[in-house]
């Protein structure tokens, strides 16, 4: 990240880790995506906004392929997504994904949920994962829940732990898809604290989100969405401050 | 403040009425009018019914007596299970080799109680069934170690019922799930073949399987091959309920939330291995109710070999009730015989009610 393009607000450096081409998606006939074009640098945090149904988490979800794409090209990491699982199961593994409602999996405790995809996925043995999960549980502050199960943890702890499963994978790029809309609004600060921690580290973010401080003080490019194009995207400053098209202007008006 | 309220709280005990035999009484036979006339209805037709029951029981009942002491009693005639127990247990089995059954039942039972704690689930368990399982088949069949041949022919009684319906429940399971993830494929051709082998099944009794499997199956087969009864009852009875096991089990799949497959996707997990540790620990749980219902009317279903002339321990007390000598004992033998069936069904679904305890994690 050596230069920044005042007009776009695009950070421009190397090679980007993730790349959009003229990508599109359809429901049946309703066309969800609509020419989308994207480059995301390493360590980048993109929040992505916009009014529900405009196609932000169809977008971050084609780019672990839990969508499938009809038209263009997503590059990942150097990785086309095809029909190709295997390219597909490479992707997955080095992008890591948070969801809306945590999806632990229940039947396993916390550390269990965390060793999973070291042990399964990148072949680890049960001890070093165990190493590595409980560094992480360290790190999002809930170690001394390893053993329990996550329906004996708050909403805002089981995101926590979500976010640690993900980056026991350790991911190249992690994905948010409204990780904060499901809690409860005295557990949204933990799990934001956690978002910036990790971004302070350098993690490469995309983030779906209606937390608008998170996207003034972390992001270094906010997108807004609407009706399945990508209307606008700039540096947080300029784009709260000028917005440049009716529609953001319409958009920011309703949620600030 | 906070203390002073702690005290006062801890000081205040429920009334009395709602505590003690009076409160039980009151809250659960007495609470309202309609309940309290219920309750004394049934107290008057217990104490109607239960005395006599008692009094044919065990008051005038004989119970080591000779066939012809039982003319003479009003009681129960308790004395035909210990004169035939021979034949109810081990049917046609050689006399002076009933141990060998005896202690082959006695191996399995004891398997399935010592498995029955999941932390003993390991492989050196697997082997420990494959060797057991080896020596259950050679106790039964003999041939060596200087044991007579005993064809399968003769295998009957408990024995035979005991097998059937063990094999039938531990192959038809995993068959079943197979089935039941065969059923929701995208590929239509497993897709469509597992719909039209489940739908058929269950549109057919078992006692048409069971026909088919003993006198058309053996037509289809080339001159000279036959393929053994024992074994076509137990296909049949495998096939039979696994395809109600697929539906139970295809019910559990489908209460998964789409959210579980994409979190164990997205960390890339394959499809196998999503099923294997995510989809199918969680759904075979919440389906553990129904299964256990069928399995255990797949071990009652066993029962209707005889119609293909397999003596089965129903069979074995029906030939026994045929003996003039005890044919006024029917009502005795079939208490004894529901009994034995109660024991194992009993204990087949307190055991599913404490795994259900068990894997139970609170979400």
């Amino acid at each position: 990240m050596n230069e920044r393009e005042v007009e776009t607000g695009v950070v421009k450096s190397g090679d980007p880790i993730i790349e959009i081409h003229g990508m599109h998606k359809w429901y049946g006939d309703f066309h969800v995506l609509s020419d989308i074009n994207l480059e995301v640098q390493p360590r980048e945090k993109i929040v992505i906004c916009g009014p529900s149904g405009s196609g932000k988490s169809t977008l971050i979800r084609c780019i672990n392929r839990l969508e499938e794409h009809q038209r263009g090209q997503i590059i990942v990491n150097g990785t086309e997504l095809t029909n190709d699982i295997k390219n597909i199961e490479k992707v997955r593994a080095e992008v890591g994904m948070v969801f809306q409602h945590f999806n632990l999996f229940p039947h396993l405790t916390i550390l269990e949920n965390l060793t999973l995809g070291p042990i399964w996925v990148r072949k680890k043995s049960k001890k070093e994962a165990e190493a590595t999960a409980m560094m992480y549980l360290e790190k999002v502050d809930i170690a001394e829940q390893a053993k329990k199960f996550p329906g004996q943890l708050s909403g805002g702890q089981q995101q926590r732990v979500a976010i640690a499963r993900s980056l026991c994978m350790y991911p190249e790029v992690m994905l948010f898809d409204e990780p904060t809309s499901a809690l409860d609004p005295e557990m949204i600060k933990e799990v934001l604290d956690v978002m910036i921690g990790l971004a302070e580290e350098g993690m490469t973010m995309l983030v779906v989100t209606h937390e608008m401080g998170f996207a003034k003080s972390v992001a270094d490019r906010v997108m807004f969405m609407d009706d399945g194009e990508i209307v606008e995207q700039n540096r947080p400053d300029l784009f709260f401050d000028n917005p440049q098209h009716e529609r953001t202007k319409l958009f920011l008006s309703q949620i600030l | 403040m906070t203390e002073l309220a702690a005290v006062r709280r801890e000081q205040l005990k429920p009334p009395v009425v709602d505590i003690g035999v009076i409160g039980w009484l009151h809250k659960n036979l007495f609470n309202t009018w309609y309940n309290s006339i219920l309750t004394v209805c049934m107290v008057v037709v217990l104490g109607l019914l239960l005395p006599p029951l008692f009094k044919w029981a065990f008051v005038d009942s004989v119970w080591y007596s000779s066939a012809e002491a039982c003319h003479d009693i009003d009681g129960a005639c308790w004395s035909v299970i210990p004169h035939n127990i021979r034949f109810i247990i081990f049917g046609f089995f050689p006399e002076g080799q009933e141990w060998r059954p005896a202690l082959a039942m006695f191996l399995l039972l004891a398997l399935v109680v010592y498995s029955r704690k999941r932390s003993r689930w390991q492989s050196s368990l697997g082997c420990l069934w494959a060797v057991s399982l080896t020596v259950m088949g050679v106790l039964m069949y003999g041939g060596i170690f200087g044991m007579p041949v005993v064809e399968t022919s003769q295998w009957s009684g408990l024995p035979l019922t005991l097998m059937l319906s063990f094999f039938g429940m531990v192959a038809a399971y995993p068959l079943g799930i197979m089935l039941a993830i065969g059923r929701r494929s995208r590929l239509p051709a497993i897709k469509s073949l597992c719909i039209v082998y489940i739908e058929m099944i269950r549109g057919v009794p078992l006692i048409s399987l069971l026909f088919m499997s003993s006198i058309m199956f053996p037509l289809f087969l080339p001159e000279g091959i036959s393929i053994n009864k024992v074994l076509r009852a137990q296909v049949a009875i495998i096939l039979f309920t696994a395809a109600y096991i697929a539906e139970v089990v295809r019910g559990g799949l489908q209460a998964m939330p789409r959210g579980q497959y994409e979190a164990a996707e997205s960390l890339g997990l394959t499809y196998n291995q999503t099923l294997r540790l995510i989809i199918l620990p969680q759904a075979l749980k919440i389906v553990i109710p129904p299964t256990v219902g069928i399995l255990l009317s797949a071990f009652k279903d066993t029962s209707l070999v005889v119609i293909i002339a397999l003596y089965d321990v129903l069979k074995t007390t029906k030939v026994t009730l045929s003996n003039p000598k005890w044919t006024g004992c029917s009502t005795e033998a079939y208490i004894f015989l529901a009994l034995l069936y109660f024991v194992f069904c009993y204990a087949m679904s307190s055991y599913s009610r404490r795994l259900e305890k068990e894997l139970d994690t609170s979400y």
